[in-house]
């Protein structure tokens, strides 16, 4: 057991755990919380993996705006079901099987892959991961287009919320 | 990894947090000398000689306090909060540079260098901080149960996502000028020109946007106390109070640390002072006196400003960020790369276009802001 | 680096089990969406490991990981503008109670 390795199995207790507690937990605020830890065990993660840029994006994106919009979101809308009452449906012993099998499924595939057990390939020499990423991000051999369709996604997706969420004037 | 570098961090780690916490009472000593010499006062004077020991007095006082549980508050996000808000005060400028390289020293071996951590995506990681330095803010208004704090919380959450957008953007014309991520490049790259020379506006959209993310004024909202009683921390006393304090003053710290980095040459000696006995290329040990220099000047502009400005209004707080700030921190992102890449394939003079264009960019946001954000506009009908 | 790829796979398939389980098992439409993020988090788990264990010379799926990023970004502004706008309108957010669609 290596140093790296127990720190790999602490961080997945803790986004396993935080994950369970997301679903788990009767209060609303309470699982967008637990969400934050796994989210940030998942920063840990990409930070094991030495992609540093994604452990400082899934800090910037995922904790500082996406889990705070569900912490408004829960803020704003905290009357109805104020914590009380029932959480989950009442058939949820169905979708806990469902997962289960799921997870068996993938587990059975991943160990019968060939190959599953290998180490990680050496880092190339010289390497800087942020500039080698940007590069391919904008070049057109590489990932442009996923880029710029991304972009567009934004744009729509900012144009979107902004008119869902507008008091109309007129209705 | 090894146990000696883990160890080298631990201590530079604790020295850091030792030093933030010194300078957080001074720096409250500090203001309220400064604001009572603006206010034509004296300030605190009677504890200890010109009033040196008032923060350990302030300190004993806190300490004693009574702490009081608002009734039906969740409990322990209420315990948690001030913690929250003080970690990332505390962390932030973990990857800052505080000396050269000559400064370096050799001990037991390890080369010890003036930064705790230096990581490749240095000015990333500080902008990730940045952004969750809100969550302890909300939880201490959500967890009061108290609807002053829950409307503080909610306004400095929506606040300061809000400012973030442009602080970010902000820094993307560092990375571009630098041409790195990595803090040291970002000072090293200043060596003959400051940032704040080749991209005036953004250092100014800088300023603005860290005074909104730390809730100094005139972007106080969150607890502007003829509105919301104290915001957020209405119901904290005591020690728990005397940490939301501390995270306020450590924070205004860390990013007067942060923009002396970025734009000011961070341990780079004054443009004046090149090629002579006082640049840190000869005098090395010279780089953190710099910095503390550039800090006090900075901070002293933050508590000026506070002495001047009034509080600016909630609607207009948020149409100024998303109107005028948004959009001039785009436009400069877009101006800075193109006068690089100008500068790079044309002719190298094209680098003084970016301070040019960027304040004609400025002047036209001033009077978009005449235009928009004027009284007539949001007046009630 | 002595950590087998089957660990990450692993411990990425669990916590889209457990995405899945919230998704499917939550009436709460914010709760809902909770569960989305944790399956998507699962995703990029697997395309960081695979561009560290496969090639990292080829950035893919770092590349692949950010664009995952955007679209979560994109999902939950209009998911949670979609259920806000509901709320305010309906006064509920519990996803069964939104049904007038199926009249």
């Amino acid at each position: 057991m290596t140093a790296e390795q127990i720190l790999f199995l602490l961080t997945g207790a803790l986004i396993l755990g935080s994950a369970l507690m997301v679903v788990a937990t009767r209060k609303l605020l309470h699982a967008a919380l637990w969400l934050v830890a796994a989210l940030f065990g998942v920063a840990i993660l990409y930070a094991i993996l030495q992609a540093s840029f994604l452990a400082v994006v899934q800090v910037v994106v995922y904790i500082g705006a996406i889990a705070i919009l569900f912490i408004f979101a829960v803020m704003l809308t905290r009357r109805e079901m104020r914590d009380q009452g029932q959480q989950t449906r009442t058939n949820w012993w169905i979708a806990a099987l469902l997962g289960l099998l799921i997870l068996a499924g993938l587990v059975f595939l991943i160990l019968a892959v060939p190959g599953a057990d290998r180490l990680p390939a050496a880092l190339p020499e010289g390497l800087d991961t942020v500039r080698a990423l940007g590069n391919a991000l904008v070049s057109p051999e590489a990932y442009v287009l996923p880029f710029e369709v991304a972009s567009v996604l934004l744009l729509a997706a900012l144009v979107g919320a902004v008119y869902i969420a507008s008091v109309g004037k007129k209705d | 990894m090894t146990f000696a570098s883990i160890l080298e961090w631990l201590i530079k780690g604790f020295v850091w947090v030792m030093i933030l916490l010194g300078g957080f009472a001074y720096l409250t000593y500090y203001e309220r000398r400064a604001l009572a010499r603006i206010q034509v006062r004296i300030g605190p004077n009677r504890a200890g000689p010109l009033g040196l020991l008032q923060p350990i007095a302030d300190a004993i006082k806190l300490i004693f306090k009574e702490e009081l549980m608002p009734a039906r508050a969740d409990k322990l996000l209420f315990f948690l909060a001030p913690i929250i808000t003080l970690t990332p005060a505390l962390v932030i400028t973990a990857v800052v540079p505080f000396g050269p390289e000559g400064l370096n020293f050799p001990l037991f071996g390890r080369v010890i260098t003036w930064q705790i951590a230096d990581i490749n995506v240095g000015i990333l990681y500080i902008m990730s901080i940045a952004s969750i330095a809100v969550y302890g803010i909300v939880l201490a208004g959500w967890s009061s149960n108290n609807k002053y704090a829950m409307l503080g919380g909610l306004r400095s959450t929506a606040q300061m996502i809000s400012y973030e957008l442009a602080l970010g953007l902000s820094f993307v014309s560092v990375i571009v000028l630098a041409d790195s991520t990595r803090m040291i490049d970002i000072v090293e790259a200043q060596k003959s020109m400051w940032f704040m020379v080749l991209q005036p506006v953004g250092m100014v959209i800088f300023l603005i946007a860290t005074l909104a993310e730390v809730n100094r004024s005139p972007f106080d909202m969150p607890e502007a106390e003829q509105e919301l009683a104290a915001g957020y921390h209405s119901e904290y006393g005591g020690m728990k109070f005397a940490l939301l304090f501390m995270a306020e003053y450590d924070k205004m710290i860390a990013i007067c640390i942060i923009a002396a980095t970025i734009f000011f040459g961070g341990y780079r000696e004054f443009w004046f002072l090149q090629n002579t006995w006082f640049s840190v290329d000869q005098t090395p040990i010279l780089g953190p006196v710099y910095v503390f220099i550039k800090v006090f000047i900075l901070l002293f502009g933050m508590i000026w400003v506070r002495a001047t400005l009034p509080r600016i209004r909630y609607d207009r707080l948020m149409a100024f960020g998303w109107k005028i700030l948004l959009p001039l921190s785009l436009a400069l992102v877009f101006l800075t790369a193109t006068g690089i890449l100008l500068a790079q394939e044309v002719n190298p003079l094209f680098m003084w276009g970016i301070p040019v264009v960027s304040l004609a960019a400025g002047f036209i946001a001033i009077l978009g802001m005449y235009q928009t954000l004027r009284r007539k506009e949001h007046a009630r009908a | 680096m002595s950590i087998p790829l089957s660990w990450y796979l692993i411990l990425a398939a669990a916590l889209f089990a457990i995405g899945l389980f919230g998704v499917l098992s939550r009436r709460n439409a914010i709760a809902i969406l909770l569960g989305v993020e944790l399956m998507l988090n699962a995703v990029n788990i697997n395309l960081a490991a695979f561009w560290r264990y496969l090639d990292p010379a080829q950035m893919a799926g770092q590349a692949f990981a950010v664009i995952v990023f955007a679209v979560a970004a994109a999902e939950v502004a209009v998911g949670l503008a979609l259920i806000i706008s509901v709320y305010r309108r309906r006064k509920t957010v519990v996803a069964d109670e939104i049904d007038l669609m199926k009249w």
